[in-house]
């Protein structure tokens, strides 16, 4: 038989679970590496910055977390889309297997932005609108975590998160202008930008791209686990409902 | 030993929580792949 | 279409339900919060907008379970789908009916508690402004989560959990709105941006939630 290679073969379950287990040990050591050694630099061997001394350190953590945060709704948005469209099943779970993450990778930045807030701005939390628009993407990840969970009918499941996800896009985003709108800022611009004149200088900006490169590679990796893990579980599923049939 | 001055507590709280949290992420991702891999394994013989 | 929210209308008035405890509610609210608070107006009159909003926002959300709820039950949401109004009909009807319902009222209902909340009269008119244009947004918004949770048992607190999120825009600009009118200030944008919102829902939304209405009675 000769199938018409196409991208989408990868997204084939079957298809999915080998090329993903051949790249998972290679994500996690990516993972490892790059953050081991972009936190290592950055905590051990860059100097204090002027303005805010050593706790200028917490942005290793800070900013990559922010990074994926972000994206990783973005991903699910993609995902999302491919699966209403395309009705690949992968697409839908790995959609599902981000989410933790991106809930993880939130919290993370909210509490690593609120202990670097306090000696900076001296407060833990302002109504800022970075600040609130990274809390209520915490909330639209709550909400689209619980609805995974309340549905049993796995393809409806898919279906309900998929458009919550692209309406709740719209939403976080009109949420994110509206808290610029409702309150001026403390926070800092991009510490990474294209524009060279925004960024921060090449000492701190190395192991931070280390360091989010890892935190990439740390982002698939899991993703990839949760995914393999998903459809691990809905081929057990199946297996138990056609054993019952039987 | 690099000492970080006054803000040393906030450095090592900011690292301990995220690796706590991104730690325990991957921890729970982990088990939760071994236990579907085991219980597949069973259903499938 | 417009028999359906006839008889949406209909129901809510002989059940006692739509109208009067949403309005309820937002009394209640009105009195617990300067209970809460205390007394002094100074405190209350910056608030009493935001408040005001708060307790319309949740008395629509109070209210949302039972858009699709009741007629899942006894049969008449599977009627609907096969009906000739398509579901984006449905969807519509359902929204409007329930603005109709709460929305309104409460609309109408909010600039009457000012007083309570010691809201000078010259805000009074800007609050049910800012009512007007944003509460069709909350009913719109509330029926794409209340199609979404329609086939779950114990949906409500989920409900609220998908909901109140999808508020934040609706409840910045109007608060802001109400806020601004209650003080002078220039309130071009927040207006414009009320408005547009509230537009873009209800030219939007129903395809949501019609779409979302297709998966949870297939």
């Amino acid at each position: 038989m000769t199938a018409r290679r196409s991208i989408w073969d990868l997204a084939n379950p079957r298809r999915f679970m080998g090329w993903s287990g051949a790249a998972l040990p290679w994500a996690w050591t990516l993972a490892t590496l790059l953050s081991a050694t972009g936190l290592t630099w950055g905590l051990f061997f860059t100097p204090e910055d002027f303005r805010m001394g050593h706790s200028v350190k917490i942005i290793y953590v800070h900013v990559p977390s922010a990074f994926l945060a972000i994206n990783a709704w973005m991903m699910m948005l993609v995902a999302s889309l491919i699966w209403l469209v395309r009705r690949h099943h992968v697409s839908a779970l790995a959609a599902r297997a981000a989410a933790p993450v991106g809930l993880v990778m939130t919290a993370v930045a909210l509490a690593t932005g609120a202990i670097w807030g306090k000696p900076m701005w001296g407060t833990y939390w302002a109504f800022d609108p970075r600040l609130t628009s990274f809390l209520i993407l915490f909330l639209f990840y709550l909400g689209y975590v619980a609805l995974w969970q309340a549905i049993e009918n796995p393809d409806a499941a898919a279906d309900l998160t998929s458009i919550l996800c692209l309406v709740g896009s719209v939403f976080a985003l009109l949420s994110r202008y509206a808290a610029q709108f409702w309150s001026q800022g403390l926070h800092q611009g991009a510490s990474l930008s294209l524009d060279a004149q925004e960024n921060i200088s090449d000492v701190f900006w190395f192991p931070l791209v280390l360091t989010m490169a890892g935190f990439v590679a740390l982002f698939v990796a899991l993703v990839l686990l949760r995914t393999r893990t998903h459809i691990r579980r809905r081929r057990l599923h199946s297996l138990s409902l056609k054993a019952r049939l039987a | 030993m690099i000492d970080f001055g006054r803000y040393a507590f906030d450095i090592w709280l900011s690292y301990g929580l995220s690796a706590t949290l991104i730690g325990g992420l991957v921890i729970w991702s982990l088990a939760e792949a071994r236990t579907m891999r085991r219980r597949l394994r069973e259903r499938e013989e | 279409m417009i028999a359906l929210i006839l008889r949406d209308l209909r129901l809510a008035i002989r059940a006692g339900g739509g109208f009067g405890q949403g309005l309820a509610f937002l009394l209640i609210l009105a009195t617990l919060i300067p209970l809460a608070v205390g007394p002094r107006a100074d405190l209350l009159a910056p608030v009493a907008p935001g408040v005001l909003w708060l307790g319309a926002l949740l008395a629509s959300l109070l209210s949302l379970d039972r858009v699709f709820a009741l007629d899942l039950e006894d049969g008449s949401l599977d009627l609907l789908a096969t009906s000739p109004v398509p579901a984006e009909g449905v969807a519509l009807a359902k929204a409007a009916a329930h603005w109709l319902t709460t929305g309104l009222p409460l609309t109408l209902a909010a600039p009457a508690l000012g007083p309570l909340l010691s809201l000078p009269a010259s805000a009074l008119p800007w609050l049910a402004l800012s009512l007007l244009l944003g509460t069709p947004a909350l009913s719109f918004i509330g029926t794409f989560g209340a199609g979404l949770t329609v086939g779950l048992k114990r949906g409500s607190l989920l409900l609220s959990l998908l909901v109140l999120p999808l508020y934040i825009p609706t409840l910045v600009f109007g608060a802001e709105l109400a806020r601004r009118g209650a003080t002078g200030l220039p309130l071009l944008t927040p207006l414009a941006l009320s408005g547009g919102i509230t537009l873009g829902c209800i030219a939007v939304l129903p395809f949501a939630t019609a779409a979302v209405l297709r998966v949870n009675l297939r």
